[in-house]
């Protein structure tokens, strides 16, 4: 299989060529990203002795592993020229269904873990089949199945807000030392998605494939690689990671609640955006992701810790956008 | 095959990224030092306070710091509250660090929040809670590191998950509009719409309960005869009260969870021509809303005081930090009905006294 790739490639897209020799995350695109996330860490710690602290780092981490995990899928969707919008309230309705079967309708807490899980798959699937089968645009697609996720969590809940939950189900919030710092179980597991989506994408047939199909689809399919199966594989496997995101923020925060994840899809795009993956597809991955999410946690946590009142966290966060995207976009050009 | 959500430029091969990829270094490197400079700038000059002028030494010169985290940034109510506590934090030479969530019901936002406050070493915090059941646990772990926390305007579920709740009495503001209503329409029969909040809010239950109980009917009572969620909203006020007419045009008296709410819905009114016909009554007390019950739109509201609740909230921390002592249980910030028209039995003050007393 990756045989068949890194011949056919090359042949039918120049623009492959170089994703093949360097790792696409240690490029050098992830540098800038990952300086200005340096650059702000340095800035809060010579304002704040409680920044650079074991715990309040774990603390960031653990603030940011929601979106971030989203982000993971969202990541992978955008690499391929999609763009996900339904991710949150996906997530919201996998919290609400985990929750809700193993508090009100007494299901063994992990049999509704995996219910909450497949349903979000389930999402993915449509997502994945409405554009391959149909054709329709992903923003389409998943603006619709954002409104259904939406009011299916509204309608199952009751709006309603869902507490007292098993043990098994907040696991993730759980804690172990390391010397100082509590860190989550749910940090180390966000950690380790990361890795295994970076290993994916960077050294597998699969990840170069879905590079492949982000640069030019066309050329993919020529090369023999079947972009219809790709596509709804990418959109399923995103859907179950928007699950787990799900459980992520169950365990954080104890409950199931239908109101959550309402800006997570914008927020999602912001940490890919941010961490240089280009929104037109085939470029960036996601250690930039990772890099992009830290970023906004970094700024709100230090803003909260000198002082400063959180709008100004979103204001930055805008100008670190509009940047993030131009930068991509001037480079493209000059390289056109 | 693949249908890309917006036009895809031209096709590119990468040659010059290396160099290109280095010009994003600088540009970064500019954005995130005048990000930083800015970020601190603007708020030492905004307003002026004393509590956001020196953000630099929030945690390290032993001034007393307070968190205030609203439900968002930008609600009138909101900012008077931020106001008030702002005053008497500087008054008290305290500082006072804030937050909000992103929108009414952001949940995690608020819990982000309380972590990163306890984290900066705040001794209380004050929050009006978006989901009063979901935010429970994040304050308790806030008050196990020792952090004073109060709820103001809105109660926890349950109310004792706070050290103390600092709020209007929602049930009495919504019993001296009906009681006020019951007294105008002086005998006449009624047919009332309740434009009320959304399922669940405590504080929407509480005000639409108070007024049917000042009105002296029970909540399945035959004169209430459309009941629809505005979430406080204008427009959805206003597509409210159209529902509503299109339900039964002869409605004659309209209960309004807030003033926005109450706007729109005499939006809707005007335009069926029956904005002389109908009374509204309201809750909240906001400038906007005085002044319309001074021009007659609105007949009567139910003034509240978010700048009190604010105040008496800093108030309570710094006398935490400085006595150990913490307030507990419900502290009433009170409640006034404002109408020019007064009822006989019924107490009110005119808008002269409204206006000097609004927020927003």
């Amino acid at each position: 299989m990756s045989k068949t790739v890194t011949q056919g490639v090359p042949e039918a897209s120049a623009a492959a060529r170089p994703r093949s020799a360097t790792p696409p995350d240690l490029s050098i695109t992830t540098l800038g990203p990952l300086l200005a996330l340096l650059i702000a860490g340095l800035f809060f710690t010579t304002q704040s002795d409680r920044f650079l602290t074991g715990p309040n780092m774990s603390l960031v981490v653990q603030q940011v592993m929601v979106v971030g995990t989203l982000a993971i899928g969202q990541t992978l969707v955008i690499l391929t020229a999609g763009i996900d919008l339904s991710n949150g309230a996906v997530m919201a309705l996998g919290t609400i269904v985990m929750t809700s079967l193993a508090v009100n309708a007494g299901l063994p807490a992990g049999l509704a873990i995996i219910i909450g899980l497949l349903v979000c798959a389930a999402f993915g699937v449509l997502n994945g089949l409405l554009v391959t089968r149909l054709r329709l645009p992903p923003f389409i697609v998943t603006l619709g199945t954002l409104n259904i996720a939406f009011a299916l969590t509204h309608i199952y809940s009751r709006e309603q807000t869902i507490s007292n939950l098993p043990d098994l189900m907040t696991l993730f919030g759980n804690t172990f030392r390391v010397g100082q710092t509590n860190v989550t179980y749910g940090s180390v597991l966000a950690i380790v998605l990361f890795v295994v989506a970076w290993y994916l994408l960077a050294h597998t047939a699969v990840g170069r494939h879905i590079y492949a199909l982000g640069n030019n689809p066309e050329a993919a399919r020529l090369t023999g690689i079947n972009t219809r199966r790709l596509l709804l594989g990418v959109y399923t496997v995103a859907g179950l990671i928007y699950g787990v995101a799900g459980l992520l923020l169950v365990a954080r925060t104890s409950v199931g609640d239908p109101n959550a994840g309402q800006t997570d899809n914008l927020d999602s795009i912001t940490a890919v955006v941010l961490g240089g993956t280009s929104l037109f597809g085939g470029r960036g991955g996601v250690i930039g992701t990772l890099i992009g999410a830290l970023i906004v946690g970094v700024f709100r946590n230090g803003l909260q810790l000198i002082g400063v009142a959180s709008i100004y966290q979103v204001l930055i966060t805008g100008i670190l956008v509009i940047l993030a995207v131009a930068v991509d976009q001037i480079a493209r050009r000059r390289v056109a | 095959m693949v249908s890309s959500w917006f036009p895809r430029p031209l096709p590119t091969g990468r040659p010059g990224r290396a160099v290109l990829g280095l010009a994003v270094v600088p540009l970064l490197l500019a954005a995130c030092s005048s990000g930083g400079a800015g970020s601190s700038a603007p708020a030492s000059s905004s307003g002026g306070a004393a509590a956001t002028s020196a953000p630099a030494a929030a945690a390290t010169n032993g001034a007393i710091s307070v968190g205030l985290i609203t439900k968002t940034e930008t609600n009138p109510f909101f900012v008077k509250m931020k106001e008030g506590a702002d005053k008497e934090a500087a008054a008290k030479g305290a500082k006072l660090v804030s937050a909000a969530g992103k929108f009414d019901g952001d949940n995690q936002g608020q819990v982000t929040a309380i972590e990163n406050m306890v984290t900066a070493g705040v001794k209380g915090i004050m929050i009006t809670p978006s989901d009063t059941k979901a935010i429970v646990p994040s304050i308790k772990k806030a008050r196990d590191a020792g952090v004073l926390v109060i709820a103001l305007d809105t109660p926890t579920e349950p109310q004792d998950a706070t050290d103390a709740l600092f709020a209007t009495d929602n049930k009495q503001a919504g019993v001296l509009i009906g009681q006020y209503a019951k007294a105008a329409m002086a005998g006449k029969p009624a047919k009332i719409a309740t434009l009320d909040l959304a399922p669940g809010i405590s504080v929407g239950v509480l005000r639409h309960d108070g007024f049917l109980q000042g009105f002296g009917i029970p909540n399945s009572d035959p004169q209430v005869v459309c009941s629809q969620d505005t979430q406080g909203d204008q427009a959805k006020g206003q597509a409210a009260m159209e529902t509503c007419l299109q339900k039964d045009p002869s409605i004659n008296l309209v209960y309004t969870i807030n003033e926005p709410a109450a706007l729109g819905a005499n939006t809707a009114l005007k335009a069926a021509g029956k904005d002389k016909d109908v009374m509204i009554v309201s809750v909240d007390g906001g400038c906007t809303g005085v002044r319309a019950v001074k021009d007659g739109t609105i007949a009567a509201t139910s003034q509240q005081y978010p700048l009190k609740m604010a105040s008496m909230g800093v108030d309570a921390v710094v006398d935490f930090a400085q006595s150990g002592k913490k307030p507990s249980g419900y502290t009433d910030t009170g409640v006034t009905l404002i109408t020019d028209k007064p009822q006989t039995g019924v107490d009110a003050k005119d808008t002269a006294f409204g206006l000097d007393n609004c927020w927003g």
